[in-house]
């Protein structure tokens, strides 16, 4: 058994934990959303493992280093934190609803990291940059503030389904949480989504002034993720703001998670520092 | 009478305009729509790279809107500082209305509105009036660090506030980001950026400014004693590593590694490793030149077709499509380009079918020369590495360093610190206030619970529901 084999099993245990919920929510069937609940907590669980164990691979190839240091490492990790996310909500709120929109974004995460051609999922190097106590810091922040703000994208998408008309008459609507909740539901994903994307921006900032001497440089990645930070600032006080309550602020959270994917993926088209992906 | 009025209008509506949500929201989404821009268009480059990549009008626009370097250009910095003032009229406005409600010693309870809630909770008590008064002031008291009892009219009343100052925190979010913005000011004011290369063996005592491409002295020197690049099987890089020495008064004050991730400093300068190349070694021509021979190229500028074609001295190419000839005249060891010297050249004879031949010059040092003359077909030289060779035997190495000095770093770490703090207290703490009213109703008692929150009002009735269940 090594890693590989461990988080191609999880792939697949995270897309039937996907289609569980689906089937739970569409039939409307307890049953199916139990099963959902397990497998997913299953796939979180061999997603830790699946780390571990790579994290002592590359020890055991004489380079070792946390698996948090390119992008497939960055996709399975972020897999994890979704799942992990995801799971503490519905433990605490008891709607697995909410998991057809949260289970697919580990699944879709993990299958890109395990199926793309253009990623790698070798165990490589450090090369000296990456050689720093504040990549772990950095990146672990930054993938919980993306994975909480992905289930805030998913749950805004929710809302405004639940807010059409036909929210109020489909059954299959119905079974979303109230808009009420949703939307509260929303805001503490925003927000601790904020904080983490904070904490995230900040230790990387922190750690480029103890590598290369100046803690902010505007390189495209890092502007990109304080174009992200002033969209969610943006969300913070739109709430406080009347005429901009609900639909609008899940409008802002959605185009927010976009700005989110391009901090993740779409700079790399950019030149810059951060060599994700390349 | 009257004119003051006015101004106090005026003032007023600049207030208004300050204290606004509105501007809030406008400022941060224009900010990230600038920011958008400047990842776009290349930043920081010389003015001939806008030319040549956006064209005349682009370039002008670029130029006079300052888009080539657009987060220090002044409409960038003008939404800065509107964030700031913003944040601090925001927060006067706000904290002078708040100011009592944080810091009243002895606040009053007022029943009614929490009488009035519309989140309160109804229950009937199978107990007496006086039997419950303890128990359920024991519940409140380990819940809530404020609590007061009371008798009413009928029965009694219990209140429970905590976390009263948690309404603090968003005032420290705020400060926090006025911190961070003073500490960039103080960085960009007082401090420098820039690099300098240094050969081993060799020091230097200034370096060059990269903002402003100037050069500033240290104050002391660097000497790099010796520079080493380490690389993984894969050829990957594995360390870069420095061994500098700093020197003042031919003293040498201190001797360190550095590596990537492992800066020195001293004296409040930092020096990073950030680079590293070969030394280019002066370069020589190889024996004598006008035996040797050469490897012309023949580019047609318009097809962009190569040919390469091998001659000697005196000897003859042929042009493509037998449209002329190209002689080999002679070897110069220092030619002259419009009174310019222009170091060892070759001069070559075109001869165009229809047309007067043309003298052509192939220096060694320039090799895309001429590409200038703006002929049909541009000549240069394959095998320059052959003619000129250079003196050192072992490449040098020099290592690429990064100094930098921001006596504002401190002051930005601590809006860093500040600001985390500041959105702990303000997302996960909230200011709360509970009261529970029991009243006999026949031989049982009827039990009122409310709350109120400053902020997550669900969390606040979840709160109170589990409350009831505890009474
Ligand atoms: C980049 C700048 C800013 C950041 C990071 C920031 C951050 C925050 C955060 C995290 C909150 C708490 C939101 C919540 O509890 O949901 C907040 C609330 C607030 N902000 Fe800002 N803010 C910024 C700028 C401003 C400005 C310029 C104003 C001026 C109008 C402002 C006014 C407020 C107000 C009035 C509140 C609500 C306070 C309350 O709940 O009592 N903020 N801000």
């Amino acid at each position: 058994m090594n890693s590989s084999l461990l988080l191609s099993i999880t792939t697949f245990i995270y897309g039937l934990s996907a289609v569980l919920y689906l089937i739970s929510w569409v039939f409307k069937k307890k049953g199916p959303g139990r099963a959902a609940f397990f497998s997913l907590a299953l796939g979180a669980l061999l997603n830790a493992g699946g780390i571990v164990l790579r994290w002592v691979e590359s020890y055991q190839l004489g380079i070792g280093h946390a698996p948090l240091s390119n992008l497939y490492e960055s996709l399975v990790f972020f897999s994890l934190t979704i799942a992990v996310f995801y799971i503490f909500i519905e433990w605490r709120y008891q709607n697995p609803t909410i998991g057809v929109f949260a289970s697919p974004l580990s699944f879709l995460s993990m299958a890109y990291a395990s199926l793309s051609p253009n990623i790698s999922d070798h165990i490589q190097p450090l090369i000296p940059a990456l050689k720093s106590n504040w990549l772990i810091a950095h990146v672990v922040t930054c993938f919980l503030g993306y994975s909480a703000l992905a289930i805030a994208f998913g749950i805004s998408i929710m809302y405004l389904f639940k807010l059409t008309e036909r929210g109020q008459k489909y059954r299959m609507l119905q079974s979303f949480p109230d808009s009420r909740s949703l939307d509260e539901l929303n805001h503490q994903m925003v927000m601790v989504g904020f904080l983490f994307l904070t904490a995230g921006i900040i230790t990387g900032a922190v750690w480029a002034n103890s590598a290369w001497g100046s803690y902010w440089s505007w390189d495209p990645k890092e502007t990109w993720s304080l174009i992200t930070w002033f969209i969610y600032a943006a969300v913070l006080h739109a709430r406080m703001m009347r005429g901009w309550h609900g639909r609008r602020i899940a409008w802002l959270c959605i185009f927010g998670f976009f700005a989110v994917l391009f901090t993740y993926f779409g700079v790399n088209l950019l030149p810059g520092l951060h060599s994700y992906g390349q | 009478m009257k004119k003051n009025n006015v101004k106090s209008g005026a003032i007023h509506r600049a207030w208004d305009f300050f204290t606004s949500m509105k501007l809030t929201v406008t400022v941060l989404l224009c900010l990230a729509a600038t920011s958008v821009v400047g990842t776009l268009i290349p930043q920081n480059e010389a003015p001939t790279f806008y030319f040549h990549q956006y064209g005349k009008f682009f370039y002008r626009l670029l130029m006079a809107t300052g888009l080539d370097n657009m987060y220090h250009s002044w409409w960038f910095q003008l939404l800065m500082l509107l964030l700031f003032v913003n944040i601090i009229a925001c927060s006067v406005h706000r904290l002078s209305s708040m100011w009592k409600v944080i810091f009243n010693k002895s606040p009053r309870v007022n029943p009614e509105r929490f009488r009035k809630l519309e989140n309160r909770i109804e229950i009937e008590v199978n107990e007496r009036l006086d039997s419950l008064q303890k128990p359920y002031t024991d519940i409140i008291s380990k819940r809530f660090r404020r609590h007061a009892s009371e008798k009413t009219d009928k029965g009694f009343y219990i209140y429970g506030e905590k976390w009263r100052l948690s309404r603090l925190g968003v005032y420290v979010v705020h400060a926090s980001v006025l911190v961070l913005l003073i500490g960039a000011l103080i960085g960009s004011l007082l401090g420098f950026d820039g690099f300098v290369n240094i050969p081993e063996g060799k020091s230097v005592d200034q370096i060059m400014l990269r903002k402003t491409q100037k050069t500033l002295p240290l104050g002391f020197a660097i000497r790099c004693d010796d520079f080493d690049v380490t690389f993984y099987e894969t050829g990957a890089p594995k360390e870069y590593r420095s061994k500098l020495s700093i020197i003042r008064n031919e003293k040498v004050l201190l001797t360190r590694d550095i590596i990537v991730n492992r800066p020195l400093r001293f004296g409040g300068v930092n020096i990073f490793q950030a680079s590293y190349g070969e030394v280019p070694g002066e370069k020589h021509v190889a024996g004598d030149l006008a035996s040797k021979k050469i490897r012309l190229n023949i580019v047609d500028r318009h097809t962009g077709k190569t040919i390469t074609q091998e001659l000697s001295m005196g000897g003859t190419a042929a042009l493509p499509e037998g449209s002329g000839f190209f002689l080999i005249k002679e070897f110069k060891e220092s030619a002259d380009f419009r009174g310019q010297e222009i170091g060892e050249a070759f001069l070559g004879l075109l001869m165009e079918k229809g047309k007067d031949p043309v003298e052509v010059l192939l220096p060694l040092r320039y090799p895309n020369f001429d590409k200038m003359r703006g002929g049909h077909h541009v000549f240069s030289l394959e095998n320059i590495d052959d003619l000129l060779v250079s003196e050192n035997k072992e490449p040098v190495y020099y290592t690429g360093l990064q100094i930098t000095r921001d006596p504002g770093v401190w002051v930005v770490y601590s809006g860093f610190i500040l600001m985390l703090i500041g959105f702990g207290v303000t997302f996960f703490m909230s200011h709360q206030q509970v009261f529970v009213e029991v009243t006999p109703s026949g031989k049982k008692c009827r039990v009122m619970l409310a709350g109120i929150s400053n902020k997550n009002t669900i969390g606040m009735e979840r709160k109170l529901k589990k409350l009831s269940a505890a009474l």
